[in-house]
Protein backbone atom coordinates (compact mmCIF):
# COMPACT_ATOMS: atom_id res chain seq x y z
CA UNK A 1 0.00 0.00 0.00
CA UNK A 2 2.13 2.91 -1.20
CA UNK A 3 -0.76 4.97 -0.88
CA UNK A 4 0.01 4.48 3.19
CA UNK A 5 2.30 7.41 3.61
CA UNK A 6 0.69 9.79 1.47
CA UNK A 7 -2.91 9.22 3.32
CA UNK A 8 -0.88 9.90 6.88
CA UNK A 9 1.13 12.94 5.19
CA UNK A 10 -2.93 14.45 3.73
CA UNK A 11 -3.96 13.94 7.44
CA UNK A 12 -1.74 15.37 9.26
CA UNK A 13 -1.35 18.19 6.66
CA UNK A 14 -5.30 18.82 7.03
CA UNK A 15 -5.63 18.64 11.05
CA UNK A 16 -1.75 20.61 11.26
CA UNK A 17 -3.62 23.59 8.92
CA UNK A 18 -6.90 23.68 10.50
CA UNK A 19 -8.75 23.70 7.30
CA UNK A 20 -11.65 25.75 8.24
CA UNK A 21 -14.27 23.83 5.81
CA UNK A 22 -12.90 20.43 7.45
CA UNK A 23 -13.20 21.91 10.80
CA UNK A 24 -17.26 22.93 9.40
CA UNK A 25 -17.53 19.32 8.07
CA UNK A 26 -16.60 17.96 11.82
CA UNK A 27 -18.48 20.03 13.45
CA UNK A 28 -21.77 19.04 11.08
CA UNK A 29 -21.58 15.62 12.00
CA UNK A 30 -20.64 15.69 15.10
CA UNK A 31 -24.16 18.19 15.62
CA UNK A 32 -26.47 16.03 13.62
CA UNK A 33 -25.01 12.26 14.78
CA UNK A 34 -25.52 14.07 18.76
CA UNK A 35 -28.61 15.53 17.98
CA UNK A 36 -29.99 12.45 16.63
CA UNK A 37 -28.93 10.19 19.55
CA UNK A 38 -30.15 12.62 22.25
CA UNK A 39 -33.54 12.31 20.38
CA UNK A 40 -32.90 8.43 20.18
CA UNK A 41 -32.29 8.23 23.80
CA UNK A 42 -35.13 10.45 24.88
CA UNK A 43 -37.12 7.60 22.96
CA UNK A 44 -35.79 4.61 23.06
CA UNK A 45 -34.41 4.04 26.85
CA UNK A 46 -37.85 3.92 28.15
CA UNK A 47 -39.67 2.11 25.10
CA UNK A 48 -36.42 -0.17 26.31
CA UNK A 49 -37.17 0.24 30.03
CA UNK A 50 -40.87 -0.62 29.25
CA UNK A 51 -40.14 -3.79 27.17
CA UNK A 52 -37.76 -4.91 30.14
CA UNK A 53 -40.11 -4.50 32.81
CA UNK A 54 -43.61 -4.24 31.08
CA UNK A 55 -46.35 -6.99 30.77
CA UNK A 56 -48.50 -6.94 28.12
CA UNK A 57 -49.70 -8.21 25.26
CA UNK A 58 -47.24 -7.97 21.81
CA UNK A 59 -44.24 -7.72 24.46
CA UNK A 60 -42.35 -10.21 22.78
CA UNK A 61 -43.05 -9.66 18.95
CA UNK A 62 -42.29 -6.16 19.88
CA UNK A 63 -38.86 -6.81 21.68
CA UNK A 64 -38.11 -8.67 18.03
CA UNK A 65 -39.10 -6.19 16.13
CA UNK A 66 -36.11 -3.61 18.00
CA UNK A 67 -33.94 -6.28 17.96
CA UNK A 68 -34.42 -6.80 14.38
CA UNK A 69 -34.10 -3.22 13.63
CA UNK A 70 -31.03 -2.69 15.07
CA UNK A 71 -30.30 -4.53 11.44
CA UNK A 72 -31.94 -1.67 9.51
CA UNK A 73 -30.21 -0.82 6.27
CA UNK A 74 -29.36 3.49 5.73
CA UNK A 75 -30.07 4.05 2.31
CA UNK A 76 -33.81 1.97 3.21
CA UNK A 77 -34.05 4.37 5.83
CA UNK A 78 -32.76 7.36 3.88
CA UNK A 79 -35.24 6.56 1.04
CA UNK A 80 -38.36 6.47 3.24
CA UNK A 81 -37.08 9.69 5.80
CA UNK A 82 -36.85 10.96 2.01
CA UNK A 83 -40.12 10.35 0.45
CA UNK A 84 -41.93 11.46 3.70
CA UNK A 85 -39.71 14.76 3.49
CA UNK A 86 -40.03 15.22 -0.13
CA UNK A 87 -42.51 17.87 -1.45
CA UNK A 88 -44.41 15.58 -2.79
CA UNK A 89 -44.30 13.36 0.19
CA UNK A 90 -47.08 14.06 3.51
CA UNK A 91 -44.21 16.18 5.41
CA UNK A 92 -43.56 18.52 2.30
CA UNK A 93 -45.15 21.38 2.87
CA UNK A 94 -41.87 22.11 6.14
CA UNK A 95 -39.26 21.96 2.89
CA UNK A 96 -37.11 20.16 5.29
CA UNK A 97 -35.52 18.02 2.62
CA UNK A 98 -31.70 18.81 2.02
CA UNK A 99 -31.49 20.11 5.80
CA UNK A 100 -29.61 19.05 8.32
CA UNK A 101 -32.67 18.45 10.43
CA UNK A 102 -33.38 15.86 8.05
CA UNK A 103 -30.10 14.08 8.31
CA UNK A 104 -30.86 14.31 12.61
CA UNK A 105 -34.72 13.01 11.72
CA UNK A 106 -32.92 10.28 9.40
CA UNK A 107 -30.34 9.36 11.50
CA UNK A 108 -32.85 9.37 15.20
CA UNK A 109 -34.98 6.77 13.23
CA UNK A 110 -31.72 4.60 12.57
CA UNK A 111 -30.34 4.76 15.75
CA UNK A 112 -33.69 4.32 17.90
CA UNK A 113 -34.11 0.88 17.86
CA UNK A 114 -30.28 0.37 19.13
CA UNK A 115 -30.80 2.46 21.82
CA UNK A 116 -34.06 1.04 22.58
CA UNK A 117 -32.87 -2.59 22.27
CA UNK A 118 -29.63 -2.86 24.00
CA UNK A 119 -31.35 -1.03 26.39
CA UNK A 120 -33.96 -3.13 27.30
CA UNK A 121 -31.43 -6.10 27.97
CA UNK A 122 -29.30 -3.83 30.65
CA UNK A 123 -32.72 -2.91 32.44
CA UNK A 124 -33.72 -7.41 31.91
CA UNK A 125 -30.67 -8.22 33.58
CA UNK A 126 -30.95 -5.11 36.22
CA UNK A 127 -34.67 -6.14 36.69
CA UNK A 128 -33.68 -9.96 37.44
CA UNK A 129 -31.87 -8.93 40.07
CA UNK A 130 -34.08 -6.04 41.94
CA UNK A 131 -37.60 -7.50 41.12
CA UNK A 132 -38.37 -8.81 44.37
CA UNK A 133 -37.09 -5.86 46.02
CA UNK A 134 -38.75 -3.28 44.08
CA UNK A 135 -42.10 -5.28 44.04
CA UNK A 136 -41.83 -5.61 48.28
CA UNK A 137 -41.59 -1.55 47.87
CA UNK A 138 -44.69 -1.58 45.98
CA UNK A 139 -43.21 -0.02 43.00
CA UNK A 140 -45.70 -0.28 40.03
CA UNK A 141 -44.01 -1.23 36.46
CA UNK A 142 -43.59 2.31 35.37
CA UNK A 143 -41.52 2.98 38.39
CA UNK A 144 -39.64 0.47 38.51
CA UNK A 145 -39.15 0.87 34.89
CA UNK A 146 -37.89 4.58 35.64
CA UNK A 147 -35.79 3.64 38.72
CA UNK A 148 -33.92 1.04 36.81
CA UNK A 149 -32.79 3.17 34.17
CA UNK A 150 -31.52 5.78 36.76
CA UNK A 151 -29.90 2.96 38.49
CA UNK A 152 -28.48 1.67 35.41
CA UNK A 153 -27.07 5.21 34.11
CA UNK A 154 -23.70 4.78 33.74
CA UNK A 155 -24.77 1.01 32.06
CA UNK A 156 -26.70 2.90 29.94
CA UNK A 157 -23.87 5.29 28.59
CA UNK A 158 -22.77 2.43 26.62
CA UNK A 159 -25.61 2.14 24.60
CA UNK A 160 -25.79 5.57 23.67
CA UNK A 161 -22.43 5.65 22.08
CA UNK A 162 -23.45 2.26 20.17
CA UNK A 163 -26.34 4.25 18.42
CA UNK A 164 -23.55 7.57 17.74
CA UNK A 165 -21.14 5.35 16.29
CA UNK A 166 -23.87 4.12 14.19
CA UNK A 167 -25.13 7.39 13.67
CA UNK A 168 -21.83 9.25 12.73
CA UNK A 169 -20.70 6.58 10.68
CA UNK A 170 -23.13 6.00 8.47
CA UNK A 171 -23.39 7.15 4.97
CA UNK A 172 -26.61 5.89 2.76
CA UNK A 173 -28.72 7.56 4.85
CA UNK A 174 -27.28 11.36 5.11
CA UNK A 175 -26.53 10.84 1.61
CA UNK A 176 -30.06 10.99 0.53
CA UNK A 177 -31.88 12.80 2.34
CA UNK A 178 -29.26 15.73 2.82
CA UNK A 179 -28.11 15.39 -0.59
CA UNK A 180 -24.37 15.95 0.19
CA UNK A 181 -24.68 20.18 -0.43
CA UNK A 182 -21.38 21.80 -0.29
CA UNK A 183 -21.53 23.83 3.23
CA UNK A 184 -24.92 23.09 3.76
CA UNK A 185 -25.17 19.06 4.60
CA UNK A 186 -21.72 18.02 3.73
CA UNK A 187 -20.72 15.68 6.38
CA UNK A 188 -17.68 13.66 7.31
CA UNK A 189 -19.13 10.13 5.61
CA UNK A 190 -20.54 11.72 2.74
CA UNK A 191 -17.33 13.71 2.12
CA UNK A 192 -14.89 10.53 2.26
CA UNK A 193 -17.89 8.91 -0.25
CA UNK A 194 -17.52 12.00 -2.72
CA UNK A 195 -13.98 12.13 -2.74
CA UNK A 196 -13.65 8.23 -3.68
CA UNK A 197 -15.88 9.06 -6.55
CA UNK A 198 -13.24 11.47 -7.35
CA UNK A 199 -10.64 8.80 -7.20
CA UNK A 200 -8.54 10.68 -4.65
CA UNK A 201 -8.21 7.75 -2.32
CA UNK A 202 -5.43 9.40 0.08
CA UNK A 203 -7.70 12.36 0.77
CA UNK A 204 -10.58 9.84 1.14
CA UNK A 205 -8.72 8.19 3.06
CA UNK A 206 -7.02 10.35 5.47
CA UNK A 207 -10.54 12.06 5.93
CA UNK A 208 -11.46 8.47 7.16
CA UNK A 209 -8.54 8.40 9.50
CA UNK A 210 -9.84 12.21 10.86
CA UNK A 211 -13.48 10.90 11.57
CA UNK A 212 -12.20 7.06 13.34
CA UNK A 213 -9.93 9.76 15.72
CA UNK A 214 -12.74 12.07 16.35
CA UNK A 215 -14.93 9.22 17.51
CA UNK A 216 -12.43 7.54 19.54
CA UNK A 217 -11.58 10.91 21.31
CA UNK A 218 -15.65 11.39 22.11
CA UNK A 219 -15.48 7.74 23.33
CA UNK A 220 -12.76 8.31 25.71
CA UNK A 221 -14.02 11.53 27.12
CA UNK A 222 -17.25 9.40 27.55
CA UNK A 223 -15.31 6.80 29.20
CA UNK A 224 -13.39 9.14 31.75
CA UNK A 225 -16.38 11.15 32.85
CA UNK A 226 -18.10 7.88 33.25
CA UNK A 227 -15.90 6.79 35.78
CA UNK A 228 -16.20 10.30 37.46
CA UNK A 229 -19.11 10.01 37.41
CA UNK A 230 -19.19 6.53 38.89
CA UNK A 231 -16.73 7.79 41.54
CA UNK A 232 -18.41 10.59 42.72
CA UNK A 233 -22.10 9.54 42.19
CA UNK A 234 -22.16 6.46 41.68
CA UNK B 1 -46.08 8.00 24.23
CA UNK B 2 -48.01 7.00 20.69
CA UNK B 3 -46.12 6.45 17.71
CA UNK B 4 -47.49 9.26 16.21
CA UNK B 5 -46.52 11.14 19.44
CA UNK B 6 -43.04 9.95 19.13
CA UNK B 7 -42.99 11.46 15.70
CA UNK B 8 -43.85 14.57 15.97
CA UNK B 9 -41.77 15.22 19.05
CA UNK B 10 -38.66 13.63 17.03
CA UNK B 11 -39.78 16.27 13.91
CA UNK B 12 -40.37 18.98 16.62
CA UNK B 13 -37.06 18.72 17.87
CA UNK B 14 -35.41 18.49 14.76
CA UNK B 15 -37.20 21.44 12.73
CA UNK B 16 -35.90 23.77 15.87
CA UNK B 17 -32.63 22.53 15.37
CA UNK B 18 -33.01 23.91 11.87
CA UNK B 19 -34.15 26.56 12.83
CA UNK B 20 -31.68 27.38 15.29
CA UNK B 21 -28.94 27.09 12.41
CA UNK B 22 -30.58 29.53 10.54
CA UNK B 23 -30.73 27.87 7.49
CA UNK B 24 -34.24 28.94 6.75
CA UNK B 25 -33.53 32.41 6.61
CA UNK B 26 -30.85 32.58 3.97
CA UNK B 27 -31.82 33.36 0.24
CA UNK B 28 -31.29 30.36 -1.90
CA UNK B 29 -32.15 27.98 -4.75
CA UNK B 30 -31.81 24.06 -4.81
CA UNK B 31 -30.37 23.03 -8.18
CA UNK B 32 -30.26 19.26 -9.37
CA UNK B 33 -27.90 18.39 -11.47
CA UNK B 34 -25.31 15.51 -12.51
CA UNK B 35 -21.69 14.73 -11.06
CA UNK B 36 -20.33 15.42 -14.52
CA UNK B 37 -20.50 19.76 -13.02
CA UNK B 38 -19.99 18.85 -9.62
CA UNK B 39 -17.09 16.47 -9.33
CA UNK B 40 -15.75 18.32 -12.34
CA UNK B 41 -15.57 21.48 -10.48
CA UNK B 42 -17.03 23.73 -12.58
CA UNK B 43 -19.89 24.55 -9.98
CA UNK B 44 -17.32 25.58 -7.64
CA UNK B 45 -16.13 27.84 -9.68
CA UNK B 46 -19.68 29.00 -11.22
CA UNK B 47 -21.87 29.34 -7.95
CA UNK B 48 -19.55 31.47 -6.16
CA UNK B 49 -19.44 34.30 -9.20
CA UNK B 50 -23.19 33.83 -9.37
CA UNK B 51 -23.71 34.25 -5.73
CA UNK B 52 -21.59 37.43 -5.51
CA UNK B 53 -23.93 38.45 -8.40
CA UNK B 54 -27.27 37.71 -7.60
CA UNK B 55 -27.40 38.00 -3.77
CA UNK B 56 -28.50 33.96 -4.35
CA UNK B 57 -26.70 30.70 -2.67
CA UNK B 58 -26.94 27.91 -5.47
CA UNK B 59 -27.42 24.62 -3.19
CA UNK B 60 -26.65 21.20 -5.69
CA UNK B 61 -27.03 18.11 -5.40
CA UNK B 62 -25.88 15.72 -8.09
CA UNK B 63 -26.74 13.09 -9.21
CA UNK B 64 -27.24 11.27 -12.31
CA UNK B 65 -29.34 12.82 -15.16
CA UNK B 66 -32.18 10.57 -14.73
CA UNK B 67 -32.28 10.76 -10.72
CA UNK B 68 -31.71 14.53 -10.72
CA UNK B 69 -34.68 15.04 -13.24
CA UNK B 70 -36.74 12.34 -10.69
CA UNK B 71 -35.98 14.57 -7.98
CA UNK B 72 -37.38 17.46 -9.88
CA UNK B 73 -40.33 15.59 -10.35
CA UNK B 74 -41.21 15.27 -7.12
CA UNK B 75 -40.44 19.24 -6.47
CA UNK B 76 -37.54 18.70 -4.93
CA UNK B 77 -35.46 20.87 -7.02
CA UNK B 78 -36.25 24.57 -8.38
CA UNK B 79 -33.62 24.01 -11.23
CA UNK B 80 -32.49 21.14 -13.15
CA UNK B 81 -29.16 21.12 -14.86
CA UNK B 82 -28.74 18.24 -16.70
CA UNK B 83 -27.40 16.81 -20.07
CA UNK B 84 -29.83 13.98 -21.84
CA UNK B 85 -31.91 15.91 -24.43
CA UNK B 86 -34.72 13.17 -25.09
CA UNK B 87 -35.20 12.71 -21.08
CA UNK B 88 -35.32 16.76 -21.17
CA UNK B 89 -37.92 17.00 -23.58
CA UNK B 90 -40.06 14.34 -21.99
CA UNK B 91 -39.80 16.41 -18.49
CA UNK B 92 -40.75 18.79 -20.19
CA UNK B 93 -43.63 17.49 -22.30
CA UNK B 94 -44.90 15.97 -19.11
CA UNK B 95 -45.36 19.46 -17.74
CA UNK B 96 -43.13 19.06 -15.19
CA UNK B 97 -40.41 21.86 -16.72
CA UNK B 98 -41.24 25.48 -17.74
CA UNK B 99 -38.90 25.53 -20.90
CA UNK B 100 -35.32 23.84 -21.64
CA UNK B 101 -32.51 26.22 -22.51
CA UNK B 102 -28.82 25.01 -24.23
CA UNK B 103 -26.42 25.93 -21.89
CA UNK B 104 -22.82 24.84 -23.19
CA UNK B 105 -21.51 21.21 -24.04
CA UNK B 106 -18.76 18.99 -23.38
CA UNK B 107 -17.73 15.79 -25.08
CA UNK B 108 -17.23 12.48 -23.77
CA UNK B 109 -14.35 10.08 -24.37
CA UNK B 110 -13.24 5.99 -24.16
CA UNK B 111 -10.78 6.01 -21.60
CA UNK B 112 -9.26 2.29 -21.41
CA UNK B 113 -6.20 0.54 -20.91
CA UNK B 114 -2.92 2.63 -22.69
CA UNK B 115 -2.11 -0.91 -24.30
CA UNK B 116 -5.04 -0.79 -26.47
CA UNK B 117 -6.09 -4.35 -26.49
CA UNK B 118 -9.16 -4.18 -28.11
CA UNK B 119 -7.20 -1.50 -31.05
CA UNK B 120 -10.30 0.52 -30.36
CA UNK B 121 -7.78 4.01 -30.65
CA UNK B 122 -8.97 6.66 -32.94
CA UNK B 123 -11.71 9.17 -33.49
CA UNK B 124 -14.44 7.12 -34.27
CA UNK B 125 -16.95 6.13 -31.50
CA UNK B 126 -18.85 3.42 -33.20
CA UNK B 127 -15.65 1.79 -35.43
CA UNK B 128 -14.47 1.71 -31.73
CA UNK B 129 -17.09 0.37 -29.70
CA UNK B 130 -17.48 -2.32 -32.53
CA UNK B 131 -13.84 -3.01 -32.08
CA UNK B 132 -14.15 -3.54 -28.14
CA UNK B 133 -17.20 -5.85 -28.57
CA UNK B 134 -15.36 -7.75 -31.10
CA UNK B 135 -12.32 -8.10 -29.05
CA UNK B 136 -14.70 -9.06 -25.94
CA UNK B 137 -12.29 -6.98 -24.03
CA UNK B 138 -13.26 -6.08 -20.58
CA UNK B 139 -15.59 -3.03 -20.43
CA UNK B 140 -17.43 -0.70 -17.39
CA UNK B 141 -21.00 0.76 -18.12
CA UNK B 142 -22.90 3.24 -15.26
CA UNK B 143 -26.04 1.61 -15.64
CA UNK B 144 -27.34 3.57 -13.62
CA UNK B 145 -29.94 5.90 -16.12
CA UNK B 146 -27.54 8.58 -15.90
CA UNK B 147 -26.84 11.17 -19.15
CA UNK B 148 -23.82 9.04 -19.58
CA UNK B 149 -25.45 5.97 -19.67
CA UNK B 150 -27.82 7.09 -22.01
CA UNK B 151 -25.57 7.92 -24.54
CA UNK B 152 -23.55 5.06 -24.14
CA UNK B 153 -26.59 2.69 -24.76
CA UNK B 154 -26.87 4.81 -27.71
CA UNK B 155 -23.61 4.68 -28.89
CA UNK B 156 -23.63 0.98 -28.55
CA UNK B 157 -27.24 0.80 -31.12
CA UNK B 158 -26.19 3.28 -33.30
CA UNK B 159 -22.43 1.01 -34.02
CA UNK B 160 -25.09 -2.05 -35.05
CA UNK B 161 -23.95 -4.00 -31.28
CA UNK B 162 -26.93 -5.50 -29.76
CA UNK B 163 -26.20 -5.16 -26.17
CA UNK B 164 -29.04 -7.96 -25.08
CA UNK B 165 -27.28 -10.59 -26.97
CA UNK B 166 -23.67 -9.04 -27.10
CA UNK B 167 -23.76 -8.86 -23.46
CA UNK B 168 -20.65 -11.02 -21.08
CA UNK B 169 -18.45 -11.39 -19.02
CA UNK B 170 -16.82 -8.57 -20.72
CA UNK B 171 -20.00 -5.79 -20.00
CA UNK B 172 -19.94 -4.95 -16.68
CA UNK B 173 -22.53 -3.35 -15.60
CA UNK B 174 -21.95 -1.49 -12.62
CA UNK B 175 -25.12 0.71 -11.69
CA UNK B 176 -22.83 3.37 -10.26
CA UNK B 177 -21.92 6.99 -10.51
CA UNK B 178 -18.96 8.66 -12.77
CA UNK B 179 -16.17 8.56 -10.28
CA UNK B 180 -17.20 4.82 -9.01
CA UNK B 181 -17.26 3.40 -12.31
CA UNK B 182 -13.91 4.80 -12.84
CA UNK B 183 -12.61 3.40 -10.14
CA UNK B 184 -13.93 0.39 -10.98
CA UNK B 185 -12.43 0.83 -14.72
CA UNK B 186 -9.01 1.37 -13.40
CA UNK B 187 -9.22 -1.53 -11.04
CA UNK B 188 -10.10 -4.04 -13.84
CA UNK B 189 -8.50 -2.19 -16.51
CA UNK B 190 -11.17 -1.89 -18.95
CA UNK B 191 -12.54 0.30 -21.07
CA UNK B 192 -15.27 3.29 -20.19
CA UNK B 193 -17.60 5.79 -21.88
CA UNK B 194 -16.34 9.31 -19.55
CA UNK B 195 -17.42 12.75 -19.54
CA UNK B 196 -14.21 14.77 -20.11
CA UNK B 197 -14.43 16.66 -17.18
CA UNK B 198 -14.25 13.88 -14.51
CA UNK B 199 -11.85 12.09 -16.28
CA UNK B 200 -9.67 15.38 -16.11
CA UNK B 201 -10.28 15.61 -12.36
CA UNK B 202 -10.16 12.40 -11.60
CA UNK B 203 -7.36 10.99 -9.73
CA UNK B 204 -7.15 6.86 -9.54
CA UNK B 205 -6.61 6.27 -13.28
CA UNK B 206 -4.32 3.17 -13.25
CA UNK B 207 -3.08 2.53 -16.00
CA UNK B 208 -5.86 3.69 -17.82
CA UNK B 209 -5.79 6.69 -20.84
CA UNK B 210 -7.85 8.19 -23.40
CA UNK B 211 -8.37 5.90 -26.40
CA UNK B 212 -11.27 7.60 -28.96
CA UNK B 213 -11.76 10.99 -28.79
CA UNK B 214 -12.77 13.97 -30.85
CA UNK B 215 -15.56 12.37 -33.23
CA UNK B 216 -18.20 14.98 -33.64
CA UNK B 217 -21.15 12.16 -32.00
CA UNK B 218 -19.14 12.54 -28.66
CA UNK B 219 -20.65 15.96 -28.21
CA UNK B 220 -22.52 16.58 -24.87
CA UNK B 221 -24.92 19.04 -24.77
CA UNK B 222 -25.98 20.80 -21.41
CA UNK B 223 -29.61 22.48 -20.48
CA UNK B 224 -30.96 24.41 -17.83
CA UNK B 225 -34.83 23.93 -17.40
CA UNK B 226 -37.13 25.83 -14.20
CA UNK B 227 -39.03 23.09 -12.41
CA UNK B 228 -42.71 24.07 -13.53
CA UNK B 229 -44.69 26.49 -10.42
CA UNK B 230 -47.71 25.05 -12.12
CA UNK B 231 -46.77 22.03 -10.54
CA UNK B 232 -45.00 22.51 -7.56
CA UNK B 233 -46.27 25.91 -5.88
CA UNK B 234 -43.44 26.22 -3.86
CA UNK B 235 -40.94 26.11 -6.52
CA UNK B 236 -38.73 29.84 -6.35
CA UNK B 237 -39.58 30.90 -9.77
CA UNK B 238 -37.76 34.27 -9.64
CA UNK B 239 -34.54 33.30 -8.14
CA UNK B 240 -35.06 30.29 -10.61
CA UNK B 241 -35.04 32.42 -13.49
CA UNK B 242 -32.51 34.86 -12.33
CA UNK B 243 -30.14 31.81 -12.06
CA UNK B 244 -30.81 30.43 -15.51
CA UNK B 245 -30.63 33.76 -17.00
CA UNK B 246 -27.40 34.45 -15.80
CA UNK B 247 -26.01 31.07 -17.04
CA UNK B 248 -26.95 32.01 -20.57
CA UNK B 249 -26.41 35.74 -19.78
CA UNK B 250 -22.80 36.71 -21.63
CA UNK B 251 -21.24 36.95 -17.87
CA UNK B 252 -22.47 33.27 -17.06
CA UNK B 253 -21.03 32.14 -20.80
CA UNK B 254 -17.96 33.64 -20.14
CA UNK B 255 -17.67 32.68 -16.27
CA UNK B 256 -17.73 28.72 -18.11
CA UNK B 257 -15.61 29.02 -20.77
CA UNK B 258 -12.77 30.21 -18.61
CA UNK B 259 -13.72 27.58 -16.09
CA UNK B 260 -10.25 25.09 -17.17
CA UNK B 261 -7.93 22.31 -15.64
CA UNK B 262 -4.45 22.28 -16.30
CA UNK B 263 -5.19 24.74 -18.76
CA UNK B 264 -7.55 22.51 -20.53
CA UNK B 265 -10.90 24.32 -20.76
CA UNK B 266 -13.80 21.45 -20.05
CA UNK B 267 -17.46 22.64 -21.00
CA UNK B 268 -18.18 25.36 -24.12
CA UNK B 269 -20.91 27.84 -23.80
CA UNK B 270 -23.12 27.47 -26.73
CA UNK B 271 -26.25 29.45 -25.18
CA UNK B 272 -28.43 30.44 -27.96
CA UNK B 273 -30.39 33.60 -27.61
Amino acid sequence: MPELNETLATAWQLVAGADARLADIVLLSLRVSLTATLIACVVGMPIGALLAVGRFPGRRPLIVLFNGLMGLPPVVVGLLVYLLLSRAGPLGQFGLLFTPAAMVIAQAVLVTPIVAALTRQVIADEWTEYREQLRSLGASRTRAAATLLWDGRFSLSTSALAGFGRAIAEVGAVMIVGGNIDGVTRVMTTTIALETSKGDLPLALALGFILITVVLVINAVAYAVRGWAERHWG
Amino acid sequence: MTARRLLCFAFTAASMLAAAAGYAQERFITVSSTTSTEQSGLFGHLLPIFEKASGIKVRVVALGTGQALDLARRGDADVVFVHDKVAEEKFINEGFGVKRQEVMYNDFVVVGPKADPAKAAGRDILEGLRRIEAAKASFVSRGDKSGTHAAELRYWKAAGVDLDKAKGPWYRDTGSGMGPALNTAASMNAYILADRGTWLSFKNRGDLGIVVEGDQKLFNQYGVILVNPAKHAHVKQADGQKFIDWVVSDAGQKAIADYKIGGEQLFFPNAKR
